[in-house]
């Protein structure tokens, strides 16, 4: 080997972040092109993790697909699940009954507020903290057994069919989601003192990564990085779907478009999506949970359908072009972190790397769902 | 000048007050157990990998009508059959009929999503999910699983 590399002034040199790089949680392989400790152009590349999921929802009947579509974001399965079912009943013209649609809309809340207690504790963890992670996963466990409970599994549910559930909420189930809120009310308490106060925190994120409101429309962001950038934009107000109108609540809009705004954002949606939970089950209506005449066999007649919901990190919607078979002819599914992420390599440019590192764990990327 | 003696003692409290939070966990009762020696119990609607139902006599409900294989979306399930003649009583005559009996149900685990379509299309009620999740091995054919085998075993 030759001596040491002496860079020249001027020059740049190429960093590869990942794809097996802890702070892209996952396997996105960044490319940046280095000077000295400024990034002067970044390249996401994709293509890790496809698993062809669009492919799999064109030659498999309706219900085989349901599996897949907690496999794109693990942490907020129910989400997606939601989606894709709602966008079947629309193209097939299946009634659901209120009963299933209100549990839908508490467990799907339960689960976003779980996805955000996780994200809550990457994201900090990604600053060089590593405590709130352990208290966020405390909180996030209670969440995950309460749906064990229902759904039979802890991360890639397939809870939902299509006209209803798979299986009713018990009391016990009822009891402990009532028990849940005001201990997660305690502990955003507890981390607003403990890391929204902090000064390092603060230093780290306020003014730093600022993505403005026409770049957020330039790529199609959505979700928690929009409403940062002071974009009230949020499909169950927007666009209502399921039972969502029935509900009291409000959508946190931040105007500073920095790192600090989106970290807001989300953390406020934890109370919203507390208040959801509250009211619903407040409201639930008895009766069955899968309607009485249901098609055996799901075959949606010749056409267009689209649906879009609000999961944990933006706008998911799901379009199926039927020909009146069995299979769907054309499954797409537009992903909220796709667009989040295409973003990320003209807002870095000029900043220090440790700064694009923080905005990209705000951004709150998950591989498996950009790369489906 | 004031403005940054304010900044200075305003992040030292914030820093005291995140420390006062964490010497306050220090004191709260432990969450987690440890594992090999203590487990926690499974809730009653966990969903395993699957498991064949008995009946009175002690043989596999299933009566191979294949609605399970057809349902599963990776294809992990396959059946074989054999057809068995009986003799069966009608109106004082004895006759002979035909009936499938099930010789195979294999699983493969490797590839099973625990989507839970088989159990949702047995029209039969022959197949349930079962608790077992203490699953580890190093090789792959430790996962596919002969239904029958473990439901003969445990029988005997």
């Amino acid at each position: 080997m030759s001596g040491p590399i002496h860079i020249q002034p001027g020059e740049t040199f190429t960093l590869n972040v990942g794809p097996q790089h802890p702070a892209t949680h996952g396997v996105l392989r960044v490319k940046m092109e280095m000077d000295g400790e400024y990034i002067v152009k970044a390249e996401t590349v994709l293509g890790y993790i496809h698993r062809m999921h669009e492919l799999m929802g064109e030659n498999r009947t309706y219900p085989q697909v349901l599996p897949n579509l907690s496999r794109l974001d693990y942490l907020g399965a129910l989400g997606y699940t939601h989606g894709h079912v709602l966008a079947v009943e629309r193209a097939a013209g299946i009634e659901v009954p209120e009963r299933a649609e209100y549990i839908r809309a508490i467990t799907v809340e339960l689960n976003r507020v779980a996805s955000h207690l996780f994200w809550f504790g990457a994201f900090v963890m990604d600053l060089g903290g590593f405590t709130p992670l352990m208290y966020a996963i405390q909180d996030r466990e209670h969440i995950l057994d309460m749906l064990e409970a229902v759904t039979g599994s802890r991360l890639t549910y397939c809870y939902y069919r299509f006209g209803g559930l798979y299986n009713d909420i018990d009391d016990d189930f009822i009891a402990a989601a009532k028990a849940f809120i005001p201990r997660m009310r305690k502990s955003l308490k507890k981390y607003d003192a403990l890391v929204t106060g902090n000064i390092i925190f603060e230093k780290r994120l306020k003014d730093i990564g600022p993505i403005s409101a026409e770049m957020c429309r330039k790529y199609g962001a959505t979700g928690p990085v929009a409403r940062g950038a002071g974009i009230d934009f949020d499909v169950r107000k927007n666009e209502p779907y399921s039972v969502y109108p029935e509900f009291d609540f409000d959508i946190p809009v931040y105007h500073e478009c920095d790192s600090l705004a989106r970290y807001k954002v989300r953390m406020e949606e934890m109370e919203q999506s507390l208040r959801i939970v509250e009211q619903g089950l407040e409201k639930l209506p008895d009766g069955p949970i899968m309607p009485a005449k249901k098609p055996k066999l799901i075959k949606p007649p010749a056409g267009d359908y689209y649906q879009a919901v609000e999961t944990a990190r933006g706008s998911f919607g799901i379009r199926i072009v039927s020909d009146g078979g069995k299979n769907a002819y054309r499954f797409k599914l537009r992903s909220p972190t796709y667009s989040n992420m295409s973003l990320f390599d003209e807002a870095c440019e000029g900043m220090m790397i440790m700064d694009a590192l923080a905005m990209m764990g705000s951004l709150d990327l998950v591989i498996p769902e950009i790369d489906r | 000048m004031g403005a940054y003696f304010t900044e200075i003692f305003r992040g030292l409290q914030s820093l005291a007050i995140g420390l006062g939070i964490t010497f306050k966990e220090f004191f709260q009762p432990v969450v987690t157990v440890s594992y090999p020696y203590e487990t926690i119990k499974m809730s009653e609607r966990y969903r395993g990998h699957i498991e064949l139902i008995e009946d009175e006599e002690g043989k596999a409900k299933c009566v191979v009508c294949g609605m399970c294989e057809r349902a599963c979306p990776s294809g992990c399930i396959s059946l074989a059959s054999e057809s068995v003649e009986y003799e069966v009583e009608v109106k004082g005559e004895m006759k002979t009929k035909k009936k499938k009996v099930l010789t195979k149900y294999d699983l493969n685990f490797t590839t099973c999503s625990l989507c839970g379509q088989c159990v949702e299309n047995c029209n039969f009620g022959a197949i349930t999910f079962s608790k077992d999740y203490n699953l580890a091995s190093s090789r792959k054919e430790d996962f596919h699983f002969d239904l029958l085998n473990r439901l003969k075993e445990r029988n005997s």
